[in-house]
């Protein structure tokens, strides 16, 4: 979502981002001129007229579970978001009874919440897990 | 999840979902001038309705149509803005 309108995501998508990855944007580009939307969610900057980076994980009761804002410049880690999706969606499934520690991936090791836990983090989980391989 | 919509010369703009009445509370409290009314996580999304550009066709999107879904809501600076 960008204060561009639709014809201009159409122009993107058509001139240079299908040549990026070879076919269109599989996902619906959202406009937001005036920035109403930006605005409420916190992103908008007014000096520039723009909305920042901000993105947000949104789980299927529409509550907010996570979210990154950057400035212009830098872009996004797509892998990060991914990563965080599904550690919310394994969260989810577990009803919180397994939580997914600093650098979980799919297939590492979880933990789960409990009074034997506490204080016992160190035999259950090793530092190097928060590494990637 | 979209409606096709029709071309014309007048700009769509996307709106806020003021028909629910749970959503205009929502949206009240982070219109505030308190920046402490940022974006919560762990608390309701504010639901927007929002013209969109999407495989081919222009489409109306309302975030309310994507309820049991997870959605990755991305904003950014403009289009061909490089990164």
């Amino acid at each position: 979502m960008s204060v561009d309108s639709t014809f201009v995501h159409k122009i993107w998508n058509d001139q240079e981002l299908s040549k990026i990855i070879n076919k269109d944007i599989p996902y619906p580009m959202l406009s937001d001129q005036g920035g109403k939307v930006g605005s409420i969610y916190g992103v908008y900057d007014e000096e520039g007229g723009v909305n920042t980076r901000g993105r947000f994980i949104i789980d299927p009761d529409g509550v907010v579970q996570a979210f990154e804002v950057l400035t212009p410049p830098v872009g996004r880690n797509v892998s990060e978001a991914i990563r965080q999706i599904k550690a919310f969606q394994l969260v989810r499934k577990t009803k919180g009874g397994e939580v997914t520690p600093s650098g979980w991936q799919p297939g590492k090791k979880t933990l789960k919440p409990g009074i034997g836990l506490v204080g016992n983090v160190w035999k259950e989980w090793n530092v190097s897990e928060a590494f990637d391989d | 999840m979209s409606e096709n919509m029709n071309i014309g010369c007048s700009k769509p703009s996307a709106s806020i979902n003021e028909a629910e009445e749970a959503n205009k509370i929502i949206t009240k409290e982070y219109l505030k001038e308190d920046k402490k009314n940022m974006i919560k996580v762990g608390k309701p999304a504010p639901t927007f309705t929002a013209p969109a550009y999407h495989k081919g066709n222009f489409t109306n999107v309302n975030l309310e149509d994507y309820k049991g879904k997870w959605v990755l809501l991305c904003f950014y600076p403009g289009d061909f803005t490089f990164v």
